[in-house]
């Protein structure tokens, strides 16, 4: 069997409140990856206050339909990143979020390695028919990265996102469970 | 109360100097009214209205037990609900309303004999994006094939363009719903987006179609041409 939680560059772990709510809140400060990511504005949070968001979660554990992993690398154990899941039971698919917090990992095939490792996840473990996800037309370097891993562009919602004054596209991605075993080397390892 | 007496509005209207000051107005604006003569809420048969706690949970618990309905509506697997559990979802939506403040939610009834026919919403309101998602359903078969469907997507695209200031709104629809599909081209709404197999029902997979429609896009059908 394959190891779900170890690709080629990085591992999916999961920090402690007090690490994970360090990260984050320096993370936070950095608004170019937040607008690559989110829709949202972007927002500042204490550490005490993210903190007490993980700490609250492992209480009561994650809802059966989330799914979250820290990012570790292989080579420094650094802690860069973050990937999410939420997952529809009832039709079988996932949708994944992720991002990358040190900058200096951006273009060297660290979000590659992690979509893979999140697409064997969903597939051979959650059992999903579909993975989905979404991005900004002006994040091009996440669509390269998309469509290396096998994702099909679904199409775009015109002019959805306002940013500096200017409308954007959100473009809608997602792989079905036998596109990506046709992927595996012609087969389920 | 005697008959010289007048009511404000009256007077407003009988006085001379009525006339110049609505000119005036009309010039600041360009020659032309602000259109704030429009009901929002009223169509030519329907309006849109709040939810009436002591009516409304009998009658969409009867649309719960209709499971093809339920499966036109949502994704989520179809069940039927009783009132009472439909009063305590009103509570909730209610709530949700009030603090989330990105969702509006309308029951939709006839003008005729204030009959409740279905409910409408405009949510997941990204207000710094001016982007929202409409939802809309006609409850009961007999209802439904009566143009009921478009004048309620009227009233609520006006809401969302004319009052919310919304600057693009979107529609998600089954492939299997061709009733709602061919009402939103109708309104000009464009599939922008197909989520291929992303729905599983009766032992096999469906798409999920995205529609969206821009506010110059949009064309105000409750009003007469000459006036667009």
């Amino acid at each position: 069997m394959k190891d779900l939680f170890r690709g080629e560059l990085v591992r999916f772990t999961l920090e402690e409140p007090e690490t994970g709510a360090k990260a984050q809140a320096r993370w936070q400060r950095d608004t170019e990856v937040h607008r690559l990511a989110g829709n949202d504005p972007v927002l500042l949070n204490s550490e005490k206050k993210i903190r007490e968001w993980i700490e609250k979660q492992g209480e009561k554990g994650l809802p059966p339909d989330r799914y979250s992993f820290s990012v570790r690398t292989l080579a420094e154990d650094k802690h860069i990143g973050f990937l999410g899941l939420w997952v529809d039971l009832i039709h079988a698919e996932a949708w994944v979020g992720l991002r990358i917090g040190e900058r200096e990992y951006w273009s060297k095939g660290y979000g590659t390695d992690m979509v893979k490792l999140c697409q064997q996840y969903v597939f051979s473990e959650l059992c999903m028919e579909r993975l989905s996800l979404g991005l900004h037309e002006y994040n091009p370097r996440a669509l390269r990265c998309y469509e290396k891993c096998g994702f099909h562009l679904e199409g775009r919602t015109r002019k959805d996102v306002l940013r500096e004054g200017k409308r954007t596209d959100s473009l809608w991605m997602g792989i079905l469970r036998e596109e990506w075993l046709q992927m595996q080397d012609g087969g389920f390892k | 109360m005697t008959a010289t007496v007048h009511s404000p509005v009256a007077v407003f209207f009988a006085t001379p100097w009525a006339k110049p000051v609505a000119f005036y107005f009309a010039e600041k604006l360009g020659g032309k009214m602000l259109d704030i003569q429009t009901q929002l809420f009223e169509s030519q048969d329907l309006r849109l209205g709040p939810i009436d706690h002591e009516k409304d949970p009998e009658i969409e618990s009867k649309w719960t037990h209709d499971s093809e309905f339920m499966r036109l509506m949502d994704t989520n697997p179809a069940r039927p609900l009783s009132a009472a559990m439909i009063k305590k979802q009103y509570e909730k939506l209610e709530k949700q309303v009030e603090e989330n403040k990105n969702l509006f939610h309308f029951m939709i009834r006839t003008k005729a004999d204030d009959r409740l026919i279905g409910k409408a919403a405009i949510h997941w309101i990204e207000w710094t994006n001016g982007n929202a998602f409409l939802r809309l359903g006609i409850g009961s078969a007999e209802d439904r094939r009566k143009g009921y469907g478009t004048q309620a997507l009227q009233m609520l695209l006006r809401f969302a363009f004319a009052e919310l200031n919304l600057f693009r709104v979107s529609a998600i629809v089954p492939e299997y719903n061709k009733g709602a599909i061919a009402l939103l081209h109708r309104f000009g709404f464009v599939q922008e987006v197909c989520r291929r197999r992303a729905l599983e029902r009766d032992g096999r997979r469906w798409d999920l179609y995205i529609f969206g429609l821009l506010r110059d896009e949009w064309q105000d059908k409750s009003r007469t041409r000459e006036e667009r």
